[in-house]
């Protein structure tokens, strides 16, 4: 196979593949003849395949065929309740450490939605908020969300902003300005945007190549998600960072 | 460096964990090791019982190491196991003589076959069945030939925890109340062994360890206090902090998993649940529970996965349920092996009803998860009537309740809230608990309940007429599954 200078190789290879399985169903094997690679490169290039979800193998015959992720690639993703479930036991753990309620949230329809709430550790009355719509610019969710789905940040702009307090974002050139901010540092921070009193830190959920697919936040009263300059209290925002972290290697 | 931390281990079916947890009952590190299921003959399940207690010495190193503890600083040790499973040993060598016999195993059908099932319900509060330890323990001193040294003493037996103890502490043989609950051995009431089940099994008495309660000093390992033991559902009630008589949980996994705790005096059930001890803390009373099985939980959608093809991932699930309002008036009833508590029909097979030709693999998703839901309404309906007490919420803990939908569907159908703990591992906790309050770590149970907080909780959504006129339903199904009988 010729190869172009200054174009990557195994990404042409692995194009490859995926054209041979769009026809047949293949061993190892006949992929490597077919290519007339190395046995060992074509199972390294099948795996990895696999681990991305565009091939899959079947136990049976151990033949490899297109994956569901190839069909999948126009839709939105990650499974929700599958990041969920991989996400439970830390979004838990990030609540027990904080002390605040946590939110895993994805984007629908230019908002943000909660697919997953954990509860303030104080047994005080608090309810599910599974299921429901926050708006994408007024939270950390949203804007973190935003920062890394540039599309859907010119469609929320174009829109216009509703406001829910008097420090909602209600511009294009702050919200631009605060997503450049939250992608520079790797989290977003939303204080008093979307309720009076409340403050929220957020952080992007990634699987394999980086790809953003939601976000995990901490809410809860400004005075002690922030500190008296208005700004993140570093020690919250290092466990947000860093569950987040961990749930994106469960995702990768 | 004056922090103290609480280890417990957690024995399981698969693999083993150690999880180490500070005060605040905050787990502090997590570490697992699986081990393989050994499958001899058809329905035969081995475990290498000298392989798991190396498991055991190796994770126990590395939670100390990943949670930057030292074991001068662990307060207690507490150990949760996979119940009735059954491991013999050579006293002297402390090998063991066979491979030990998983609780899944069932060779020992014919033997439970013959068993005089009132002397054992009466006794025992259990129902005979292949899962328990006794017939087990004499297949064993039978296929090996090992009787008589057995009854010199020279051959042990024990559950995985008294196997554990044995080897951590040197050479003690002991087993706790709730384990000793599940051999089919044990009398309720005395909670002694009793010497006409052990005549009835043959097994001699010698073999067998003392019995003690799931929170005390049974020895120590490297200094330690080796400090808890206890069954691992009994382990998960201890863990959600269920210390009141009507409080209840229920764990989803493969199966689900449901106690109530009764208080001090056996309740004995008349609607084939099975009464077992809850725990057991120091000289305090003995506190019983119910316990009922859901025979097909995480397993019916591991079918619809890999038997139907539907779905690529269990979480997928949900997603196809939510993309229709209702079930359409499709139900499932996965009697795959029978029906279990209340029903006991073994004949039983799994049916779906009401089918038409608007029903899609959506509203088959539906009626997967509402299967699981009304199964544990029927658990807690028969728990309810045996005991006299009325479920006031559900506590819930297991991978299943990831599954925000199923959760919804429980509340929906038990009409009481169903409540997430903040701390998941639940089993692990209560091991911990245990040892904690054995050793003082932790004062008494009102500190322990001080630790428990909610993560989550989902409230009834469903009127009751809806919820009646879906339970007849739910009902008329389960008659087709018993016409529908082998």
């Amino acid at each position: 196979m010729s190869h172009v200078p200054g174009l990557i190789q195994s990404i042409e290879r692995s194009s490859a593949v995926l054209r041979l399985l769009a026809a047949d169903r293949l061993r190892v094997g006949e992929v490597a003849e077919a290519l007339d690679l190395p046995k060992s490169t074509a199972h390294s290039i099948l795996r990895t395949l696999e681990h991305v979800g565009f091939v899959e193998q079947d136990p049976r015959t151990t033949r490899y065929r297109l994956g569901r992720g190839v069909l999948d690639l126009g839709s939105a993703g990650f499974d929700v309740n599958e990041l969920r479930g991989r996400a439970l036991n830390w979004a838990d753990a990030l609540a027990a450490r904080s002390g605040q309620e946590v939110r895993i949230g994805v984007l629908r329809d230019r908002q943000v939605l909660v697919v997953h709430h954990v509860f303030r550790p104080d047994d005080s009355a608090q309810s599910m908020d599974t299921g429901r719509l926050l708006p994408a610019h007024a939270t950390a969710l949203g804007k973190t969300l935003l920062a890394y789905h540039p599309t859907v940040a010119s469609a929320v702009a174009r829109e216009g902003f509703d406001a829910y307090t008097r420090r909602t974002l209600t511009n294009r050139q702050d919200l631009a300005r605060q997503l450049g901010e939250t992608r520079a540092r790797g989290w977003g921070l939303a204080v008093e945007e979307w309720r009076a009193g409340q403050a929220a830190i957020a952080a992007p959920l990634r699987t394999s190549g980086g790809l953003v697919v939601g976000a995990i936040g901490i809410a809860g009263p400004v005075e002690t998600v922030c500190d008296t300059r208005r700004q993140a209290r570093q020690a919250l925002v290092e466990h947000v960072v860093g569950g987040a972290r961990s749930i994106s290697r469960d995702l990768a | 460096m004056s922090d103290r931390y609480v280890l417990a281990i957690d024995q399981g079916t698969t693999s083993t964990r150690c999880i180490l947890f500070d005060r605040k009952a905050t787990v502090v590190s997590v570490v697992r090791g699986e081990h393989p299921q050994s499958y001899p003959k058809p329905g035969w399940v081995e475990h290498d019982a000298a392989r798991i207690w190396r498991d055991v010495q190796r994770l126990i190193g590395r939670a100390l190491r990943e949670g930057g503890v030292v074991m001068n600083q662990v307060a207690a040790i507490g150990i949760a196991n996979q119940r009735e499973t059954v491991v013999l040993w050579d006293r002297d060598s402390g090998q063991p003589v066979a491979p030990a016999i998983s609780w899944q195993d069932v060779r020992t059908e014919e033997l439970v076959a013959r068993v005089d099932s009132t002397l054992v319900r009466d006794k025992t509060g259990l129902t005979p069945a292949t899962y328990f330890s006794a017939t087990k323990i004499q297949w064993l001193l039978e296929k090996h030939g090992l009787r008589e040294r057995a009854s010199r003493g020279e051959v042990l037996f024990g559950t995985m925890d008294s196997w554990l103890i044995w080897n951590l502490t040197g050479g003690s043989h002991l087993t706790d109340v709730t384990n000793a609950s599940r051999t089919m051995l044990m009398d309720l009431a005395t909670l002694d062994w009793d010497l006409s089940l052990l005549s009835a099994f043959d097994i001699p008495r010698e073999m067998l360890p003392s019995i003690r309660s799931s929170a005390e000093i049974y020895g120590h390992f490297e200094g330690v206090p080796i400090a808890a033991a206890i069954g691992d559902q009994q382990a998960a009630l201890f863990g959600q902090t269920c210390f009141d008589p009507g409080e209840a949980k229920c764990t989803y996994g493969t199966g689900g998993f449901l106690l109530m705790n009764t208080g001090t005096t056996p309740v004995r059930s008349s609607h084939g649940l099975i009464t077992t001890v809850g725990y057991r803390i120091g000289d305090e009373p003995v506190v019983y529970a119910l316990e009922g099985s859901i025979a097909t939980a995480g397993s019916l959608v591991q079918w619809f996965r890999d038997g139907l093809e539907l779905i690529s991932t269990a979480s997928e699930i949900e997603t196809l349920a939510a993309t229709v309002s209702d079930n359409g008036g499709c139900y499932i009833v996965p009697a795959f092996s029978g029906l279990f508590a209340p029903h006991w029909r073994s004949e039983a097979r799994g049916v779906i009803v009401g089918l038409t030709s608007y029903i899609t693999k959506a509203h088959l998703a539906r009626a997967v998860l509402e299967a699981t839901a009304w199964q544990t309404r029927d658990v807690v309906d028969a728990m309810n009537a045996d005991s006299g007490l009325a479920l006031t919420a559900l506590s819930v803990d297991g991978g299943m309740t990831a599954d925000n939908l199923l959760m919804q569907f429980v509340a929906d159908f038990l009409g009481v809230p169903v409540v997430r703990p903040m701390v998941a591992e639940t089993v692990s906790l209560g091991a911990a608990y245990a040892a904690g309050l054995a050793v003082g770590y932790w004062s008494d149970l009102r500190d322990l309940r001080a630790n428990r907080h909610r993560a989550g909780r989902w409230v009834p959504a469903l009127d009751s007429p809806k919820r009646a006129a879906e339970h007849a339903n739910w009902r008329r199904a389960v008659e087709c599954a018993v016409f529908f009988s082998r």
